[in-house]
């Protein structure tokens, strides 16, 4: 087993990763930048490492400096999360050289499954069903006019270096596809440094279900139950559940075959994700492989009673898989929720800032996986992700019914979040009845928002409030109104004004 | 304690009292019966004839909000007896700043100096981390002292503009 495990991420994901570092028993190292000092993944730690100023290129994706911090503490692993890293032959290549065990693929397999075209090829090899399409990069306008043509529109542009949306475009016509390709292929090299973009037929209203797998070293591949991730939001997922709530198990099973054949395809080891669309009528196509721990691994963990992370630890090490398919069961439903610091009333702008106030759910069948604590002040300089919370119950309705009780005892005051978008979405009638699509999100948000009726007691209770906060808990930063906005003191930083200079730039 | 409460734009008066612990108060000539305290900063618990509200305070650099349950209100207090508060009298109807929520460049002004402006309408635009941000009027009023122009830098915290 491992002697210390340096954990090469931030947030909430390096907290989860530390934890479970501590139950096995193994030291763990974390690192930050400038401006995460004192950020929750740093003080649950055993050991930790600076790295340098807050852009992600100058620490946690800067390969060179996370080595040394590995080199310097021991570390004989890496576990890289999920983003910066996680998916990045190069570093896993540098792992290697340095003697250092990546925790997770190798950088082989992830090369194989990150050209998305390049999967399609190796995928079609292993008798996977696909959405019809290009298994290879268009040169041309005119290929991509008589590829459509024979695909039938609407089709899809992809970038096939690409994800989260970018270089991506639906085209309904012919006539638009000639402009669609060239702003595409423009965005994916902006975004990707690769221009190549591919077609598939693009499927309507389809939903995103991704299925677990879980390799050791020896060749022990199994499937871990899937997950349905159709409530997006500009392609990111927001809310995600398992089990898919159109899934039954002869759909599991045969889902779940494909899937080991693509890992197995791919010479994949430790813990991975295979995409696929479904549409409607319950056909399903591969989409895409993560060859990494992804955000969303609770739901899993919930309802197979399994620790990924564990497991991901174990295999990495060398150990053999504890268990075979006919051992994993799914029980329950798990549903969880993204928070972001963001304004829902203001196109979801990042929302960063002091947290002033947080008041936490817990009770049964609630998980809450975590970076952020009051008092905190959350950096611009990353993806707002502040926490996942996660409701599980006997069966989808318990589920959401203590996800829901649950947002109401959570509150976050000081920032911005997303929360409240969790109570429309698990009120809509369209979730509850799991009539559910990768359009469901938009469609909500177009809705008129339900005009709660205009409580009066409420805005009376309010105006007490208000008088007995003034006596019992006087407001004195008001009288100085830099200090009011709690990271009064810290704006003046300049460490961390030069941070987010950088972080602008 | 008497004060002038504004909460959402409605007036209230208020006057509190409490004696021998027990809260009471008169609002707006109401007389309710009360029972408060506070278990932690800017967490209050209040019971009214057996009903519970657990009220949350947020301030901002320029706002204090209230959340009562799942909503959040807008609130302004006034103590009139008050010289320090006479002074920088924030009833919601004074002049209110328009704060830079985070650092960024201003790239656009929507409503120019001294023109009309309504309550949630958008006076400037303030690009950060790639997204442009409209910053809105508080109330309905006559924006003065425009302090950004477009191409101007700003740190969170600085004031835009006020609207009167």
């Amino acid at each position: 087993m491992f002697k210390k495990i340096l954990i090469a991420n931030r947030g909430e994901i390096a907290v989860r990763v530390i934890r479970a570092c501590r139950e096995l028993g193994i030291p763990s190292v974390a690192v930050f930048s400038e401006v995460d000092r004192a950020a929750l993944h740093v003080r649950k730690a055993d050991e930790a490492y600076p790295l340098g100023p807050a852009a992600a290129s100058e620490s946690y994706l800067n390969i060179d400096k996370i080595i040394s911090a590995a080199r310097k503490s021991g570390a004989d692993a890496i576990h890289p999360g999920y983003g910066f890293l996680s998916e990045n032959p190069r570093f896993a290549h540098a792992c290697g050289e340095a003697g250092i065990k990546f925790i997770g693929p190798t950088a082989a397999s992830m090369e194989m499954m990150g050209s998305k075209t390049r999967a399609r090829q190796n995928m079609e090899k292993a008798g996977v069903p696909f959405v019809p399409g290009t298994s290879r990069g268009v040169d041309s306008p005119e290929e991509a006019l008589r590829v459509s043509e024979k695909i039938g529109y609407p089709v899809m542009l992809k970038a096939a270096a690409g994800g989260g949306g970018k270089g991506m475009r639906l085209v309904h016509t012919p006539q638009e596809l000639p402009s669609a390709l060239e702003s595409a292929r423009s965005e994916a090299q902006r975004a990707f440094a690769s221009d190549e973009v591919y077609i598939e037929k693009a499927i309507l209203n389809p939903r995103h279900i991704e299925m677990q797998v879980l390799a050791d070293e020896y060749g022990n591949t199994v499937y871990l139950g899937e997950r349905e991730c159709s409530i997006q939001r500009r392609h990111q997922k927001v809310l995600e559940e398992s089990p898919s709530p159109i899934v039954d198990s002869d759909m599991r099973s045969r889902m779940g075959e494909i899937a080991v054949r693509v890992a197995k395809a791919a010479g994949y080891t430790n813990a991975g994700t295979i995409e696929f669309l479904a549409d409607q009528q319950k056909n399903f196509y591969f989409l895409e492989m993560n060859t990494r721990l992804q955000v969303e691994h609770p739901v899993t963990e919930l309802t197979t009673g399994l620790d990924l992370v564990h497991l991901q630890i174990r295999i990495a090490a060398g150990e053999e898989l504890p268990f075979r398919q006919q051992d994993v069961q799914i029980r329950g439903h798990a549903i969880e929720c993204r928070i972001y610091a963001e304004d829902p009333d203001n196109h979801y702008f990042p929302s960063p800032g002091k947290i002033s106030l947080l008041l936490l759910p817990s009770g049964p069948g609630i998980r809450r996986d975590s970076g952020m604590y009051e008092g905190w002040t959350v950096p611009i300089d990353y993806d707002p992700l502040l926490a996942k919370l996660i409701g599980y119950g006997t069966d989808r309705e318990q589920a959401t019914s203590r996800l829901v009780r649950a947002l109401n005892e959570y509150f976050v005051g000081g920032i911005k979040t997303n929360i409240s978008l969790f109570r429309r979405i698990l009120n809509d009638p369209d979730f509850r009845t799991a009539r559910l699509d990768t359009g469901f999100l938009d469609r909500l948000l177009e809705k008129p928002q339900p005009q709660e009726a205009a409580d009066s007691n409420a805005a009376r209770i309010a105006a007490i409030a208000a008088g007995v906060f003034a006596v019992l808990d006087p407001d004195t930063a008001r009288k100085d109104p830099a200090s009011l906005n709690g990271g009064g003191g810290d704006m003046h930083s300049n460490w961390k004004r030069i941070g987010r200079e950088e972080a602008l730039k | 304690m008497t004060y002038e409460v504004t909460v959402e734009g409605k007036q209230f008066r208020l006057e509190l009292n409490r004696i021998d612990g027990r809260w009471q108060c008169s609002l707006d000539g109401h007389e309710i019966h009360f029972d408060a305290v506070l278990p932690r900063r800017d967490v209050l618990s209040i019971l009214i004839e057996g009903k519970a509200y657990e009220i949350k305070r947020e301030r901002t650099a320029t706002d204090l909000h209230l959340w009562v349950g799942p909503r959040r209100y807008d609130v302004h207090l006034r103590d009139p007896r008050s010289l320090r508060s006479r002074a920088t009298a924030d009833d919601g109807k004074g002049p209110r700043k328009l704060v830079a929520p985070m650092p960024g460049k201003v790239v656009r002004v929507l409503v120019p100096e001294n023109e009309e402006v309504q309550a949630g309408e958008g006076v400037l635009v303030v690009e950060a981390m790639k997204m442009q941000n409209e910053i809105k009027s508080p109330k309905k009023g006559i924006v003065r002292k425009l302090i950004a122009a477009p191409g101007a830098n700003v740190n969170a915290g600085d004031v835009l503009a006020v609207v009167e």
